[in-house]
């Protein structure tokens, strides 16, 4: 008989521990949604606003239903629409060869899903400014004491303003400023992507400077003693050394991002989410409640998954401290 | 003239108003070829020493000369094996070494400098954690990774700051014995900074004993005539290894005798005295009086 097969009461042990986990890692936090769940409809169903009841936990899964129904006939009657007009433009073309014939874009109303991504890419583009312009000015920040004392006062006023004071003066600019014969962005995408920017940018900043600013001073001197050049020493030794907290800065940033965008695209009105969840608010009808809901929800969850994919990639870049 | 030398140098450092004289009128010639251990007290300025040497640190006054010429910067021609590795914890066994072999090689073949870097992991017996990350290494092994990253630049002077300090004995031992063996091969100068003057009197030719500081110095060196290659087992068996060990333990005992015994400690007391709750009036209370004093007490022992 084999002495490391687990003994009788060893299994069971290691059967509760399992079931112990399982409780406390999914049983708890179920246990938690469900009694959220109830309160929130035994609660809804009490409070009376303008146009009817407060919409329960059903009544908002529903109305996420009917946006992905919508979707799909949208997406339907849009490729109905190209069909049909690749027929006409083949019996156009039969009856007159020389005739001229233009395609035209189908004109649909942009869906809950087409929202989404464009929130998605609008807060990528403007998380990539911040991330250019606050990364290489953190590391000057962290090499220069004398630069860092300069641009502080800078980051300490701008660092608290809120995107509604920035957006109106972004917008101002980007009228003006861009006007292109045949623009391949919205106006109204730049000005947002841009506020993004200026409201993510400074964790970043901040946590490239302490990054490279505490840098072991033993790495600096290998560098000396190497006599590595400028270039190598910031490539070779400051960035990888001060990574962890960049990224640590960048999960920062890509939430507050998250944040501003939607109140950017309500104003700015970016066919985004915020833009939908105004839209809505302005309708008044009374679904409003529980679409409004639904954008809560979907707003949280993908701020959610964006910080978990930024926590793997931070991880995956900090250095020993994965053996745990 | 002398191959390295350092001559009348000092080094002050300052720390709020508090200046420290570390090092007062340092000394030191080394003939090419030759292996010479300096030992003193922690915290006696034996890094500052060092780091003259490696450039890291220049001297408020006096000189330091390779081959006559001054030491301005730190450079490969020096390599220093620190006391905590320095390794950069990103990197593997192999980036680490390549980093250097890299900068210093830079007119090699990428496949020469490959075979180099290889050749060096093998020789501190490391090519089977040849792509493992510091964290993943024990304190001895990491330092195996740092003598190879300095040799590997073949520079013309070695300078270790405590190397094995951070070591328990069994490794400590250990890593002497192979550092030795690698050291018997081509004879480069190696300046070695300890604490343990069995370390010092195994490894070198000649020890110079750094007296405590502060204003620490050079006393006499001590040639150390046993014969190469030594063997911790057979030394400690040895006459004249007792012997000389009690003059450099006499020697660094004595230096710190002027230095008072006992510990001094700093009593901060609560920077304030008392409120007067006797006083009665609404309108003139008597604000705390704050005042900021520090009392020393030495402890003699």
């Amino acid at each position: 008989m084999s002495t490391t097969a687990p003994s009788g009461s060893s299994r069971v042990e290691l059967f509760d521990a399992v079931v112990r986990y399982l409780f406390l890692n999914l049983g708890v936090p179920a246990l938690a949604v469900a009694l959220f769940l109830a309160a929130w409809s035994g609660v809804a169903s009490t409070v009376k606003v303008s146009f009817g009841a407060l919409p329960g936990p059903s009544a908002v899964a529903n109305e996420a239903g009917n946006l992905w129904q919508d979707h799909l006939a949208e997406r339907q009657r849009e490729s109905d629409f190209y069909k049909r007009q690749t027929e006409r433009r083949a019996a156009f073309l039969a009856k007159s060869p020389q005739g001229e014939w233009k395609d035209r874009r189908y004109a649909g109303r942009p869906t809950y899903i087409d929202q989404i991504v464009t929130s998605l890419k609008t807060v990528f583009v403007g998380f990539l400014i911040a991330s250019l312009v606050a990364v290489p000015l953190g590391v000057v920040c962290g090499l220069s004491r004398a630069f860092n004392t300069a641009i502080n006062p800078f980051v300490q006023i701008f660092k608290p303003v809120s995107p509604l004071a920035w957006l109106p003066i972004v917008m101002i600019l980007v009228s003006a400023l861009y006007n292109p014969t045949e623009p391949l962005f919205e106006k109204a995408f730049i000005s947002s992507a841009i506020v993004v920017a200026l409201c993510s940018l400074w964790p970043t900043l901040i946590n490239t400077a302490l990054g490279v600013a505490s840098i072991d001073q033993d790495f600096l001197n290998v560098a000396r003693v190497l006599r590595l050049s400028w270039f190598d020493k910031i490539f070779k030794i400051v960035l990888p050394a001060a990574l962890p907290l960049i990224f640590t800065g960048l999960r920062l940033s890509l939430s507050v991002g998250w944040m501003v965008l939607i109140a950017a695209e309500m104003l700015a009105q970016n066919p985004g989410l915020g833009k939908f969840v105004w839209d809505m608010f302005q309708n008044g009808s009374s679904q409003t409640l529980a679409q409004i809901m639904v954008a809560v929800f979907t707003i949280g969850g993908i701020g959610f998954l964006l910080d978990r994919i930024m926590f793997a990639l931070q991880r995956a870049v900090t250095f020993g401290r994965t053996a745990h | 003239m002398a191959f390295l030398e350092i001559k009348h140098a000092s080094k002050t450092y300052h720390s709020g108003r508090a200046r420290t004289e570390v090092l007062a009128d340092i000394n030191l010639e080394i003939a090419e070829g030759e292996f010479v251990a300096i030992v003193g007290y922690s915290g006696a300025g034996k890094s500052t020493l060092i780091n003259f040497l490696s450039g890291l640190v220049a001297p408020d006054t006096g000189s330091v000369l390779l081959e006559g010429k001054p030491i301005t910067g730190p450079g490969p021609d020096r390599g220093i094996i620190f006391q905590n590795y320095s390794l950069l914890p990103w990197l593997s066994v192999f980036g680490n070494i390549a980093l250097a072999v890299d900068q210093v090689h830079r007119d090699w073949s990428a496949d020469r400098r490959r075979q180099h870097i290889e050749r060096h992991i093998a020789m501190v017996n490391l090519t089977p954690a040849r792509d493992k990350k510091p964290h993943e290494l024990s304190g001895g092994m990491r330092q195996r990774v740092s003598v190879a990253r300095t040799l590997a630049i073949n520079p013309r002077i070695l300078l270790m700051d405590e190397p094995f300090g951070a070591l328990d004995a069994l490794t400590r031992a250990t890593l002497q014995q192979e550092t030795l063996q690698i050291w018997e091969a081509d004879r480069k100068t190696v300046v070695l900074i300890t604490n343990d003057p069995d370390e010092a009197i195994l490894m070198a030719d000649r020890v110079i004993p750094l007296t405590a500081g502060p204003r620490a110095t050079l006393g006499p060196s001590i040639p150390i005539t046993l014969p190469r290659p030594r063997r911790r087992a057979e030394l400690n068996a040895s006459y004249d290894f007792k012997q000389i060990r009690a003059e450099v333990t006499d020697y660094l005992l004595k230096s710190s005798d002027h230095r008072r015994l006992g510990v001094q400690r700093s009593l901060i007391l609560p920077d304030i005295e008392p409120e007067n709750l006797n006083t009665r009036s609404w309108t003139s209370t008597r604000r705390p009086v704050r005042r900021s004093e520090v009392k020393t007490e030495t402890i003699e022992t």
